[in-house]
């Protein structure tokens, strides 16, 4: 603008009036977060009237335990996918971390040493897929596709086609452990919540993350260190996932090569669901918090109503479409 | 006319108490299959649906999309949320639903397994319907394939995988069969085939086995995979008089294979059976007119006594079911 209005050459000087500022209620209004909290109550009323037995809270809380070692990892996938990049390898990396904790447990160690296996092949897991997207630099949705069929075909090689259990019994059912009414894996859930949403709302990483995903090369310009974020964050993505892993060996007293079986794409859905845009650059923990519950209300209230599962992964992908055209349609808005 | 009005009224007001009584608590029973979409669970469906209308208990079916360990787990809680008196299952995972059939149980569900049993966990569950007497099955095969060729010759079995636990125990069985029995002396095992429950396998394992043994009588397959595949092999080569297939097949895939003539008889049992039991076995039990404890007899309408064994285990039908071109027409699974 300046450097045209200093050129004495120009015929004539274009003025733009600057548009003038959104009100602050669109602002805060208008927001992918909002639509998922609109969906969510919309869900509570619609399943409170299909069926009389889905209104007891005790209920829908011990239901979302089915769920919650998906969401928990969720949260760590939408910093990946708002990083701009994607991790699809989570659930296979939860199935290979907790056959490595049966079998160390079968092999006759300590559960706390079985667990200290289960967590440090989360972080190698993470690492190995890091390697590949930050020092190679290949596409992460290629990588953890390939690792996905890896990491679970190890764990059937490691696990074969039998289940590991006879856990101890403090080990065992930490979905019955109740804090009031309140699972354990819940309390984590919100726990998790508080803590990612925190870092990646106040603290300078967050920030720079979200810097990396607008525009990576611009990001690298600026002087952030973009390989050694993106590698944590995938490492972070490794751990979370044995975590789930043992959460789930504890829920179901058992492991399994087939552990959490296309969970990848649940833990994509409450992502999206939730908001973030999966290019990169936007997206919130609050989001996938919101998400992660419409997921439970809605998968909890059809089947206690006994809809038939092909209706309700009818209306499941209905949703997740109409969720990303509000998403876009929101960024694209708030980009003009 | 006013007394008949009344009488009316009276009468009306008896069927509508009788009515209110009856319908305060009918059996409430759920059936979880493995998964949607599969003919052999409908026939057990179907079995449930017809002993419910008999016995008037009220039936309900659920299924997962997909038969993965842990995705009947959901339904299972929520049947008990439902508050229904029985759930009745075809378990994914012998062990993953321990934690929640406790739970159910704790709240006074009975926790019904169907179709298959869950070994090494049978303090879970309260009872399990079997198919059938799986000890008969070896011994069984072999005689269909014998009758059909004169006691005399070659045979072979197609297998599924070298490590099929099913398929072993019954090939231990046909083995032991043929050697004890006077009867088989002159039916000669050549070799085992497997074809890994894989179509392709199965075919061109079944091509080999025509290829090295030209004086081959009969094959026994004692797998749905294999039967259909060895089926469509010989029916290729136009060998139906010269080899005569048997197995373990579903009427639906063998239909053809009957109506040409190019496979005489096979066996299965009857899924529709099972349901049909595992609705009486509910509802006697919920009633408290079965005691679920092994040495019980008691009569299901069309099946006869049936008794309870040890574990609460319970085999719908003693021998396998035959199916030939009189009564295929009957099957639909």
């Amino acid at each position: 603008m300046t450097s045209i209005d200093k050129n004495p050459v120009a015929p004539r000087v274009i003025v733009r009036e600057a548009a003038a500022p959104r009100p602050r209620w669109q602002v805060w209004l208008i927001r992918p977060e909002v639509v998922t909290l609109l969906l969510l109550v919309i869900a509570a009323i619609v399943a409170t009237r299909l069926s009389p037995f889905f209104a007891d809270l005790g209920f829908i809380l011990e239901s979302s335990t089915y769920y919650i070692e998906f969401a928990i990892v969720a949260l760590v996938l939408t910093i990946v996918i708002i990083s701009g990049e994607i991790d699809l390898s989570p659930a296979a990396q939860m199935a290979l971390s907790a056959c490595l904790f049966g079998t160390a447990f079968k092999a006759g160690a300590p559960i706390p040493v079985a667990m200290g296996v289960s967590l440090l092949s989360g972080l190698v897991m993470g690492a190995f897929n890091g390697f590949f997207v930050t020092v190679l630099r290949l596409p992460s949705i290629i990588v953890t596709i390939g690792t996905l069929i890896l990491y679970r075909g190890l764990a059937q090689v490691l696990a074969g086609d039998k289940s590991i259990s006879g856990f101890p019994g403090w080990f065992v059912g930490i979905d019955y452990r109740m804090v009031g009414i309140v699972p354990v894996p819940v309390l984590v859930f919100i726990a998790a919540s508080i803590l990612l949403g925190l870092f990646l709302g106040i603290t300078i990483y967050g920030r720079q993350i979200y810097q990396i995903g607008t525009s990576e090369i611009a990001a690298i310009h600026a002087g952030i260190r973009v390989r050694r974020i993106k590698m944590g964050l995938f490492i972070a993505s490794g751990l979370t996932s044995s975590i789930a892993g043992l959460m789930v060996a504890s829920r179901l007293g058992s492991v399994r090569y087939d552990l959490a079986t296309g969970g990848e794409l649940t833990m994509v859905l409450i992502v999206m669901l939730g908001g973030t845009y999966i290019f990169g650059g936007r997206g919130s923990i609050l989001g996938t918090f919101l998400a992660a519950w419409l997921l439970v209300i809605i998968a909890t209230g059809m089947t206690v109503a006994n809809i038939a599962i092909n209706a309700q992964l009818t209306i499941m992908g209905l949703l997740l479409i109409v969720s990303i055209i509000a998403t876009n349609a929101i960024y694209a808005r708030s980009q003009r | 006319m006013l007394r008949r009005n009344l009488m009316l009224a009276v009468a009306l007001g008896a069927t509508l108490l009788s009515g209110a009584a009856y319908a305060a608590d009918p059996v409430s029973i759920v059936y979880i299959p493995k998964n949607t979409g599969n003919p052999y669970f409908d026939s057990i469906i179907k079995g449930f649906e017809d002993g419910c209308k008999t016995l008037g208990c009220e039936f309900t079916t659920v299924a997962p999309a997909s038969a993965e360990a842990t995705s009947q787990i959901p339904f299972v809680t929520a049947q008990i949320q439902r508050g229904v008196n029985v759930v009745a299952i075809s378990p994914n995972s012998p062990d993953a639903l321990n934690q929640v059939f406790d739970r159910a149980r704790a709240k006074g569900t009975i926790i019904l397994s169907v179709n298959s049993d869950m070994p090494g966990n049978e303090t879970h569950r309260d009872a399990a319907i079997l198919p059938v007497d799986f000890t008969k099955t070896g011994p069984s095969q072999v005689e269909l394939l014998g009758k059909q060729i004169g006691y005399e010759g070659e045979i072979a079995i197609l297998s599924a995988t070298t490590d099929a636990p099913d398929q072993n125990v019954w090939i231990a069985a046909m083995k032991e069969t043929l050697e004890k029995d006077p009867k088989y002396a002159k039916m000669k095992l050549v070799t085992i085939a497997y074809g890994d429950d894989d179509p392709q396998k199965s075919t061109t394992e079944t091509e080999a086995l025509l290829a090295n043994y030209p004086n081959l009588k009969g094959i026994i397959s004692p797998t749905t995979v294999g039967v259909a595949a060895a089926a469509q092999v010989v029916e290729t080569a136009k060998k139906a008089d010269k080899v005569k297939v048997v197995g373990l097949g579903t009427p639906n895939q063998m239909r053809r294979f009957i109506e040409n003539g190019t496979v005489e008889a096979f066996q299965l049992w009857s899924p529709y059976n099972q349901g049909l039991l595992a609705a009486n076995f509910a509802v006697g039990v919920k009633n408290g007119t079965i005691k679920n404890e092994a040495g019980t007899v008691f009569e299901v309408p069309g099946l006869g006594k049936v008794t309870v064994e040890k574990d609460s285990v319970i085999k719908t039908q003693a021998d396998l079911t035959t199916f030939d071109k009189t009564n295929i027409a009957d099957f639909n699974f």
